[in-house]
């Protein structure tokens, strides 16, 4: 099937997740999408899909005549399917329950009909999925070859895959780009979402980039990976000279620490940091550097390998013990674990204090919330429910809740969605921290915030961890080829 | 935020008149007069003296009960267990009793043991609940509902089996203790000073707990985003346990004092459903601890007088209960429509 994309706008609030977008991808066609975090892949794919609506002004074609869809039921009526990267099946259910579920129609299915569509389907692209077993006993790549299966079955004719080489085994993506490719030559349209450069440039015939909701170019077979990256990225433009700062003794080391989930598998990581470096964290989120932040917190448990603070052994401790020998950790979701909403911002202030006997000194909260509130600029009062706040006072108001004296700052996105005027004003109160001895590690997807800020990177990659590069000596072009997963073997010592 | 108090007593005034125009609907529906049916209600709750000791008979339980659900509900739990915890609280409360009537210590020193005997029995069966919960998860939902079915089915066997009356065991319940044993009652009424004093007590504890500590404070925290909470350096599990525990206690104390002061004796309805009731004052008043004590006596008002419906109206008492629940659900759905309307402007 034909699928045109015109003009497709989407916004949310003032920000723009979608300008402008037009796409045409010829029936039989492999097309990729690249594009680093909140580039606006995710939004156009639910748009295509039914998910979300664009705004009013873009047009969907599909073979030619246009469609509105209003929910993800219209779309695979219109023979569009989304496999998504959480793949959105029935844990505790059969395979063949899943399978039947989002059939429309009749009360009672017939089951041996469907059982051998279903054996029809798999035998075709060589899947091995038992019907009768249960969906929870799959692995992340069988339950997208199932996904697969289901949404052809209902008549899918154009299919979006959304980063759907995360968490598989080698096996699964050469299986799952066979069937791809099967698929394609049948005249089914394949819509191919990833950040993996090598996945892409394997498998698609022709890839769009998009940056910052804007299609920023389009190329076919055969690729120029460095114009891949430097369109997915933007030229590097500086921000100014860099500040090292002045490293200390060693505050926190870790020696061979290995982690693992359901996903990834992160092995032998040895890091020592000084105190008042900087480590910054790149990857594509959800390549491991959210695990190995939280296990300097103590919120993840190393299944091996050790951690010290400061020559105190911490390993396999709680996330309580990590805070009270100096170690603060500041969650990306402000709303959903860094603050309670309800509480005021006095409340917090209290909160993050050590009490001082059983009755809380309201007049002295107040006064402490006034002091935190000037000190780091929060537009907000010190009743004001912290959801009432904007995200950059949200993120200032955090960082007043840090704790003093402290050993390691943790931090997750620090200035997502900030203005620049407030992510020059956080780092100005990090630097601070950095000056009185603390360490800081933190996540971010901007490259260039990452090299600007940070003494030494860490480049993460499905759960491979580079060696610390010197951020004065790496360029944005460099990180971005490591992102996207290219030039791991170059580094020769990079663990796998 | 001045604005924003008389912004919700307004909506909680709309919706306490809707309540009263269903239930007058209701009342219409079988052919008797609203008005009628209030007055009744009124008169047989505030018209004698006598009649308004009772009021504060029922309202010592529901006060006490509605201060520990506040606890629990600024921990983030629905405490449906609370039922159980008054009935465990008045059997421990029973049991003490048993144990040093012979004792010969001095009555003041049993009464004083036998009450802070249902406290701890009450405390223990919500601790339960709480273990269920943070170790088991059980919703304490679930597991609270489960235990105040046995506690119930406790109560029955206690009565029946090991401390039934001599010779034939009822449903009048055990054997009851002597006068001086029990906590003693105004003159010529059945309300006893003591008990209003432990209910308000109660109450005022709650009120600074959650108001002035920095363990309400926590507990809010703990309720309003557990994953914060944790990451702010709050020890999450422990203060739910120390939720539970607070409610409990305050719970067996309300069991206590029917036994103490009202039935002395452990009877099998010896709760009457006040664990239930206190849930919806607990809602109703938002879980403002200042609005309690009103609330609690007007529903408590309301469960008295109501008793008169059937003597001379011929209608059920269940009237009181009807009024109660379409006042909560109206209060409710007036938060809803009223956050609805906000979020749009």
């Amino acid at each position: 099937m034909n699928v045109e994309l015109k003009n497709i706008h989407k916004h949310f609030g003032t920000v723009y997740a979608n300008k402008g977008i037009n796409l045409n991808i010829p029936a039989g066609t492999i097309q990729g999408i690249l594009g680093e975090n909140g580039a606006g892949k995710s939004t156009l794919m639910k748009i295509l899909s039914g998910f979300i609506q664009a705004d009013p002004g873009g047009e969907i074609i599909l073979d030619g005549s246009p469609v509105i869809i209003h929910s993800p039921a219209d779309a695979i009526h219109d023979g569009i399917g989304m496999l998504h990267q959480d793949p959105l099946d029935f844990p505790p259910m059969r395979i063949l329950d899943n399978f039947l579920l989002g059939q429309s129609g009749g009360l009672f299915p017939n089951r041996n009909a469907v059982a051998l569509d279903f054996k029809r389907l798999a035998d075709q692209f060589d899947f091995s999925l038992d019907p009768d077993s249960y969906v929870d006993a799959l692995t992340v790549g069988e339950r997208q070859q199932l996904e697969i299966i289901r949404l052809l079955w209902m008549g899918a004719r154009v299919l979006i895959l959304d980063e759907p080489t995360t968490g598989i085994s080698s096996l699964q993506k050469a299986k799952l780009f066979a069937t791809l490719k099967i698929l394609a030559e049948q005249g089914k349209t394949i819509i191919f979402v990833s950040h993996k450069l090598e996945d892409v440039e394997h498998l698609c015939h022709q890839v769009a980039v998009l940056r910052a909701g804007e299609m920023v170019g389009e190329t076919r077979t055969p690729y120029v990976t460095s114009k891949l990256v430097e369109m997915m990225f933007g030229k590097a433009i500086t921000l100014g000279a860099r500040q090292p700062g002045e490293a200390g003794d060693v505050v926190i080391s870790m020696k061979d620490i290995s982690l693992e989930d359901v996903r990834l598998r992160i092995k032998n990581v040895n890091l020592d940091i000084r105190a008042g470096e900087v480590i910054g964290l790149a990857g594509m989120e959800g390549s491991g550097q959210g695990m190995f932040i939280r296990a300097c917190a103590g919120l993840v448990r190393p299944v091996g390998g050790r951690i010290q603070l400061k020559g105190q052994d911490l390993t396999g401790k709680t996330y309580h013990t990590f805070k009270r020998a100096g170690v603060n950790f500041l969650p990306a979701a402000r709303l959903e674990e860094g603050l309670v909403p309800g509480l005021s911002l006095t409340d917090h202030f209290v909160l993050a204090e050590e009490p001082k006997g059983l009755f809380i000194d309201h007049a002295a909260g107040q006064k402490l919330a006034e002091e935190r509130i000037r000190s780091f600029n929060i537009r907000g009062a010190p009743h004001s429910p912290v959801e009432s706040l904007s995200g950059g006072n949200q993120q200032r108001a955090e960082l007043a809740l840090l704790q003093s004296p402290l050993s390691l700052v943790l931090l997750e996105h620090p200035t997502r969605g900030l203005d620049i005027e407030s992510v020059i004003y956080i780092w100005s109160k990090l630097k601070e921290r950095c000056k009185q001895g603390a360490s800081i590690i933190f996540i971010s997807s901007d490259l260039e915030e990452v090299l600007q800020y940070s003494d030494r990177v860490l480049v993460f990659f499905s759960g491979k961890v580079s060696e610390p590069l010197d951020a004065g000596r790496t360029t944005v072009e460099e990180l971005g080829q490591l992102i996207g997963g290219k030039g791991w073997a170059d580094m020769g010592e990079a663990h796998d | 935020m001045i604005k924003n108090r008389l912004g919700n007593l307004a909506y909680q005034l709309v919706a306490l008149l809707l309540a009263f125009g269903v239930v007058s609907l209701i009342l219409i529906s079988v052919d008797a007069s609203p008005s009628e049916a209030y007055k009744n209600i009124f008169k047989g709750s505030f018209g004698e003296m006598r009649k308004f000791a009772e009021v504060l008979v029922a309202f010592v339980p529901l006060l006490l009960v509605t201060a520990g659900l506040l606890v629990t509900f600024s921990s983030g739990l629905w405490n449906i267990g609370v039922e159980g915890q008054v009935v465990l609280g008045a059997i421990a409360t029973t049991w003490v009793y048993r144990l040093l009537l012979e004792s010969g210590l001095p009555p003041v020193a049993i009464i004083t043991l036998a009450i802070l005997g249902g406290m701890v029995g009450g405390a223990i069966w919500a601790a339960l609940a709480g273990i269920l919960k943070v170790f088991g998860g059980v919703n304490e939902i679930f597991g609270g509902l489960g235990l105040n079915f046995v506690a119930t089915a406790l109560t029955i066997y206690l009565i029946f089996g090991p401390w039934k009356r001599p010779g034939v065991a009822s449903m009048s319940g055990t054997v009851p203790f002597p006068d001086e044993f029990s906590l003693p009652l105004w003159a010529g009424l059945r309300i006893s000073p003591w008990a209003l004093v432990i209910a308000l007590a109660g109450v005022v504890f709650v009120y600074f707990l959650l108001q002035g500590t920095y363990f309400g404070l926590r507990l809010k925290a703990v309720g309003k985003n557990f994953r914060a909470a944790y990451l702010l350096g709050i020890p999450t599990w422990q203060y739910s346990m120390y939720s539970f525990l607070i409610c409990g206690a305050l719970a067996g104390a309300a069991g206590a004092v029917q036994v103490a002061a009202v039935y002395h004796r452990l009877i099998p309805s010896i709760s009457s459903g006040y664990g239930y009731l206190g849930l919806m004052v607990a809602m109703l008043i938002n879980y403002q601890a200042l609005w309690a004590v009103p609330v609690a006596l007007f529903f408590a008002a309301l469960n008295i007088g109501s008793i008169q419906l059937p003597i001379i109206m011929k209608l059920d008492s269940s009237l009181s209960g009807v009024l109660q629940g379409v006042l909560v659900l109206f209060v409710l759905l007036a938060a809803g429509v009223r956050q609805k309307f906000g979020r749009k402007s």
